[in-house]
Order: structure tokens, then sequence, then C-alpha cells
């Protein structure tokens, strides 16, 4: 059974964001997506600068097994990516949650709330 | 409906995470493939392959069938219990499948099929018997389970569960097997390292595979099975070969038997084709990970990459490809991913067997 904290919001390609005091969303994959994937062994990051639309492809997590895109939850532009997690791509199936992968500053504040709560989330991932 | 190996409830109880392959509801690993593919470079792990197809070919004309069926010759399996790796071919020369064929007396040998193809291999048998008119019986062997234990550790695990084989297994050397009572114990494998495939009584399966789990052994998933293989410079059957692809351009031209005038079937087209493609290794030097039918570029021309991963073994992501004729080991190439160009040293497709990393 994989972990859907209540504290997040989610979409339905299984990236999790939290909205921080600055305005900023974080963003990693969640534990359903780690749990699929499997054992992660590189991840590719944006770059801090870049501008991407509502679910364009800005990352790719791989695993032994498969690549998976990671898509932006939302319209925005990347001020930071988690290098650590990028060179210890372990960490993301060690703890999803608290490897994240990216921050944005969404073009639109209203956004964020029309993404996925915890239990919608759950079962578009149990579906 | 998926099929379902005699251990299914065991891999279930184990909790691994479960996926088709081949039509086969079946383990990719129990936790994390990468544990379970180091356990099999420096321990011993069990993997369930009895999705594979046992088929006993016998009869008074059974050596003649399989020197007419397979690209490598049978006249090789003289030693009783000598196994030996053959591709079945079609009248074009492509890979109909890839089999082992165990030779346990004159007029009895064993072929063991991949999962995907078992029916497909079973039909062709029975259609080239029809046609040749030989006095042989085809019997596949669904009443038989699979375990395969594979790791430096793995014989003597097998010992500490079943004492009764060891004296006969014992002086088994690599790529024999030998009946030992109701066990069938073979000395091969697809991972690169010491081991059994062992096959049974489906209904001891289950208690074989919890006493190897007592003794120690970690259960490995097809995951795993994947990584070891490749890395140990294994073919897979429907990537690196399949019904369009000369074992000639699959780096399988050692298992071809051109000596004699032996006729069997897709000789006259390989004969005629020869080798058009070389099957090289890579290591990619860059950050990222190989993938089949990505697109290695060379100064010889454009290949491909039929398997690619990550190796827990090396660190880096290694491939099997197929590349133009001219790229030698030691070139540097380029290998196209999600638009980039990333550097890859061509290799001899062989990274780590018995625990070392070869490149």
């Amino acid at each position: 059974m994989s972990l859907v904290p209540a504290d997040l919001k989610y979409t339905a390609s299984h990236e999790w964001l939290r909205l921080e005091a600055d305005g900023t969303v974080t963003v990693g994959i969640t534990d359903h997506a780690q749990e699929a994937l499997g054992d992660l062994v590189y991840i590719e990051l944006p770059e801090v600068g870049a501008h991407f639309a509502a679910d364009k492809e800005l990352a790719v997590v791989e695993s032994v097994k498969a690549a998976a895109d990671v898509y932006a939850p939302l319209s925005g532009t990347v001020t930071a990516v988690n290098q650590d997690a990028a060179d210890a791509p372990e960490s993301v199936n060690r703890d999803a949650y608290a490897a994240w992968l990216f921050k944005m500053k969404p073009d639109n504040a209203a956004d964020f709330a029309g993404l996925l709560e915890p239990a919608a989330y759950q079962a578009s991932a149990d579906a | 409906m998926l099929k379902k190996t005699v251990l299914n409830a065991a891999h279930r109880a184990l909790g691994a995470r479960m996926v088709d392959f081949g039509g086969w509801d079946m383990p990719v690993n129990y936790g994390s493939q990468i544990e379970e593919h180091h356990a099999v470079r420096r321990d011993c792990g069990m993997f369930d392959v009895s999705h594979m197809c046992p088929i006993d070919i016998a009869g008074p004309a059974a050596r003649a069938f399989l020197a007419r069926l397979v690209a490598n010759d049978v006249a090789k399996l003289r030693a009783p219990g000598k196994a030996l790796y053959a591709c079945m071919l079609n009248p074009s020369g492509g890979v109909v499948d890839d089999l082992i064929i165990y030779f346990l007396a004159e007029g009895r040998f064993r072929v063991v099929v991949n999962a995907g193809t078992a029916d497909k291999d079973i039909r062709w048998m029975h259609d080239r018997l029809a046609e040749w008119k030989l006095d042989l019986a085809i019997t596949p062997r669904r009443d038989l389970a699979m375990i395969a234990v594979q790791g430096p550790n793995a014989r003597a695990k097998v010992w500490q569960v079943l004492p009764e084989t060891e004296a006969a297994t014992r002086e088994l050397k690599p790529f024999f097997a030998v009946e030992a009572g109701d066990y069938f114990i073979a000395s091969t494998g697809y991972t690169g390292e010491d081991g059994y495939e062992i096959m049974l009584p489906t209904e001891r399966a289950e208690a074989l595979w919890a006493a190897l789990h007592a003794a120690g052994v970690a259960p490995c998933g097809l995951g795993a099975r994947d990584t070891l293989r490749l890395e140990a410079g294994m073919n897979l059957y429907g990537q690196d070969m399949d019904e369009n692809i000369s074992p000639l351009d699959a780096g399988l031209a050692w298992t071809v038997s051109l000596d004699g005038d032996r006729d069997f079937v897709g000789r006259a087209a390989l004969v005629a084709t020869g080798q058009q493609r070389g099957f090289l290794g890579l290591v990619l030097l860059d950050k990222g990970v190989l993938r089949s039918h990505q697109t290695v570029l060379t100064a010889w021309g454009e290949g491909e990459i039929t398997s690619g991963s990550f190796s827990p073994t090396l660190q880096q992501s290694i491939a099997l490809a197929r590349l133009p004729r001219g790229v030698a080991v030691g070139d540097e190439v380029h290998v196209l991913i999600r638009d980039k160009r990333l550097k890859a040293k061509v290799v001899k497709p062989v990274f780590a067997r018995h625990g070392k990393a070869l490149v």
C-alpha cells in the first residue's frame, strides 16, 4: 500500500505538490510512482529559470526497468532543482516525499487549488 | 486470463510485484531489483522459471530430428547429460526461438524453450515432424516446475536443502544435467554465475521454494534476471533476435554449425546471406540509461540498441547493440537519447560474470 500524505496535492500522472509560504510549489513523484518504477538509477532535472506549460514533460526519472516522464503539474517557472536527488536517485525510493525534484513559481496561483486532493489521487492510482 | 505457475501464491505471499510476461503472471521483483541482482552476483538467489517449457523429444529418430531442427549440431552431444544452446530457424534463417537441448540418453532428449514462444515452438516441431516423417514423440512437460538457483553459493545451498542430490551433482561440469530421483538438475543458467536449474514435479515445487527461502536464498524476479543476463552478455529472444533476425546478426554465430553437409532448416539462407551486421556491447560514458530501440551513431552508419539497462555491477548503463560491420571494440560511438547525443564505448558483449566486472 503506497503512502498518500494528507497535506499534499497530486496529479493523475503521479506528481505530488506542496505549496510553500513564498508561493512556490515543491514537486516530486509519489510513493506509488517510485514503487511502480522500481529502483531508480537516473534522474534528469530541468534548468532553473525554464518556463513550462502545464502537462509538458520537464524531467525524466529512470529505473532499472523503465524511463518515465515527469510532467509540469501546472504552468510556471522552475525556481530550484534538487541536485541531491539526481546524484542519489535511490533517495526517491527511500522517501519519495522527502526527495523532492524541483520547485516552480506558478503563473497563476489559483491553479494549485485545481489539483487532486489525496483521496482523489488515491482513487485514481488504485484504478 | 494470465497463466500462473505453481509458485504464483508463494510469490504473492512474499510481496512480489507481478507483471504480465509473455502471457504469464510473473514476479518482476520482491522489493528491490538491484538488491536481488547483487544477491545473485555475491551470494545466492532463486528464480521461478516454470513458465519456460520443457519438451521431451524421445524415440529412435530423436537425434536425427534435432540435427535438422536447429542450427547448432547435436552431434556435439555425446556425453550423457551434456547440454547445447541452439537456435531453431525458419527457412529464411530467422530465429523461431533459442533453446537448450539436454542429451539424456540415446533416443531421449529434453529441450527447454521460452515461455512466450512455447505454443508456437511446439506447433513448429510437430509440423517439421509431419514433414520429415520420423519415429519420435514430442511431449511438452507442463507437469514440471523449474527453479533456477544461481550465485557463488548456489550449489552449497541446493545441497543443504536437497542433500540426496549432492552425490549426483557434486562432479557435474558446467552445461550438464543429471537426473536425481524426481529432480532433473542442470548446471545451466541465465545469470553468468554458477548454479543449477532444477526441474521437478509441480507438486513438489512449493516445498523446495520454501526450503530454499528458509536456507537464506533470496527470491529474485524477472527484473534481476534481465539485468543479470544482460551483464553476462546473453541474448533475450524477442529483443536481441526474432524471426526476422539471423543468428549471425545477433552475435550467435558460435551457435551455428556449418561443418559437413548437415541439412538444417535455415542453412541455405544463412550461407547465402552471411553476416550482415555486427553485434557488440556498449558502455555509456555520459549520464543516462541505454534502452532497446535507441539509435546508435557510428562512423560506419547507424545501429540500434537491442537490450539496454543500468548495470548494478558496473554502476553505469550498458547495452547490446546491432551495429554496422566495421565498428570495432574500443570505438567511441554516440547514442541518441531524447534528441541528445550521448557518448558510449564499444566493448565485447560480456560485461560481468562470476561476480566480477569484465569491462
